[in-house]
């Protein structure tokens, strides 16, 4: 589990996270989400040490991430796993020798034993004979499964996804939410992810938190999320006419009063 | 202000490769690497600008001692005093600043704009002595032996040139060779690639790792990276010349 209280970080004198207090289960998706510039990167970044706080406590099963020294700190990041939005592959190394790079640094395994890992966990986001490619080699889709993998090889509590669908296409979004999502539960990994996907959102999101101008706006689940009445959020989610309509279609279906003149076909034209 | 500002950044850069490695094998795998990659990879044209700066050094000494005073043996004297003195351990270094500063500097801008210096943080792994350090201890083993072999072959095209014109024949080369040779200037030549092998990988190792920005970005940080190599290297040779000479 992964508390935040009270997080404040600027850069300059201009704030751009301020008193952000949430708590992220583990065994779940914990969505942040919110317009380009509302803070979600740098919270993110806060999150797994890229940036120091100025102000405020993440804990990691209760211990302090911000105020631990370096040792302790790299003890952490050893149970991390993080997704970037690039990938963030190593250009020089294959599919296997990326996803082995973790357990080559921090394991004293046998060669096979860690082949064997790395099998695994190829075969686990359903990635097969591509481990001796190049990244330059793969599909957007291909990188984001090694970059996932190489996240969780050394099997890891927290797992940090930042803007995982972001430049794939909507088939291939789903398949690495639902990867994502199967590993949090099967592992039971504290997984929080970074996002303005609405199908993610509203797929697996089991927390989310709206993010606007550094401030947490809202927090919820996907259940809830559509029903919200906060008009920030609200503006944010449902910025296209479709999805205004998708809204009051649900919202008419949870209270029985689905007119008859209008349906999805209606809505598509 | 900006340039006490780097300065500093480099300073803390180079404070913070000294910590304990995670994995001393996977260290050792990458300063093999950078070894492969400075060493080998810069020896064709180290071994080529050496046999044309020897050549061109044993011409133009021809064609300007021109008194019937001065013996022939002379011409070899005065190119390999040259070649050791300046021109392999400084034009070697030159140009070694072009190719492995810029190497070094768009490989490490390449890794932090695409996130990869991040990754290697969030794995726990300390990004300035597991990607910097090799550079730098890499080009301190591979550079002298670099400069070395650039005086050897730099002499040797001299030779050569001697003979392939008619200047002067081999016997006569060898003879000057042997003459008033003063081994301090080796050990001076040496000084001299040490300090500018740790200037050609760490100023270029510095403003690749804090890149900011894209492609663009790490373009200008690769060439920054050479020109500042370039006067410091041309600073430091007339530093070390004043003062071991």
């Amino acid at each position: 589990m992964i508390e935040i209280k009270n997080l404040r970080k600027s850069f300059a004198d201009k704030t751009v996270i301020q008193d952000v207090t949430a708590t992220m289960k583990a065994g779940q998706c914990n969505l942040i989400i919110g317009s380009s510039g509302s803070g979600k990167t740098v919270l993110m970044k806060c999150l797994v040490g890229l940036f120091q706080p100025d102000s405020g406590q993440i804990l990691y099963d209760g211990k302090d991430f911000v105020t631990m020294t370096d040792e302790d700190r790299k003890d952490i990041r050893k149970e991390i796993g993080m997704l970037f939005q690039g990938s963030a592959l190593f250009d020089s190394q294959t599919v296997e020798q990326n996803v082995k790079f973790p357990l080559d640094m921090f394991t004293k395994d046998s060669h096979a034993e860690k082949l064997k890992r790395v099998n695994e966990v190829l075969e686990r986001v359903k990635l097969v004979d591509a481990n001796k490619k190049f990244p330059s080699e793969l599909s957007g889709g291909m990188k984001k499964r090694v970059a996932l993998a190489r996240a969780i090889v050394l099997n890891p509590k927290y797992l940090f996804c930042d803007e995982p669908n972001s430049g794939l296409d909507p088939q291939t979004s789903l398949i690495i939410d639902k990867l994502i999502q199967e590993v949090t539960t099967e592992y039971n990994i504290t997984t929080v992810i970074n996002t303005h996907d609405m199908n993610s959102v509203m797929e697996i999101g089991n927390y989310i938190l709206y993010m606007y101008q550094g401030n947490k706006e809202w927090e919820g689940s996907n259940k809830e999320i559509i029903f919200s009445k906060n008009k920030r959020l609200n503006e944010f989610i449902f910025a296209s006419d479709f999805l205004r309509d998708a809204k009051e279609m649900r919202m008419l279906e949870e209270s029985g009063k689905i007119p008859e003149d209008r349906n999805m076909d209606d809505m598509i034209k | 202000m900006s340039i006490f500002k780097d300065l500093g950044r480099y300073l803390t850069m180079l404070k913070g490769m000294f910590q304990r490695p995670e994995n001393a094998k996977m260290y050792w795998k990458e300063f093999m690497r950078q070894c492969s990659d400075i060493g080998i990879g810069s020896l064709g044209i180290v071994c080529i600008i050496s046999i044309f700066i020897g050549a061109v050094s044993t011409l133009q000494t021809a064609y300007q001692l021109v008194s019937p005073i001065i013996p022939p043996s002379t011409i070899a004297q005065i190119v390999r005093d040259t070649v050791i003195l300046e021109f392999a351990p400084t034009l070697t270094c030159i140009v070694l600043a072009g190719v492995v500063g810029s190497k070094i500097a768009s490989e490490l801008g390449n890794m932090r704009v695409s996130e990869q210096i991040d990754a290697l943080e969030i794995m726990g792994i300390n990004t300035k002595s597991y990607l910097v350090a090799p550079k730098i201890l890499a080009g301190l083993l591979m550079i002298p032996f670099l400069v070395m072999l650039a005086m050897v072959l730099g002499i040797w095209g001299g030779r050569l040139a001697g003979s392939m014109t008619g200047i002067l024949n081999t016997d006569l080369f060898d003879k000057g060779l042997r003459q008033s040779f003063v081994p301090y200037n080796v050990f001076f030549a040496l000084a001299k690639s040490y300090t500018f092998a740790f200037i050609i990988a760490s100023v270029p190792a510095f403003y690749g790792y804090y890149v900011e920005g894209g492609a663009l970005e790490i373009g200008k940080a690769s060439t920054k990276a050479v020109v500042v190599s370039c006067i410091l290297l041309l600073f430091a040779d007339y530093i070390l010349s004043a003062l071991l000479l």
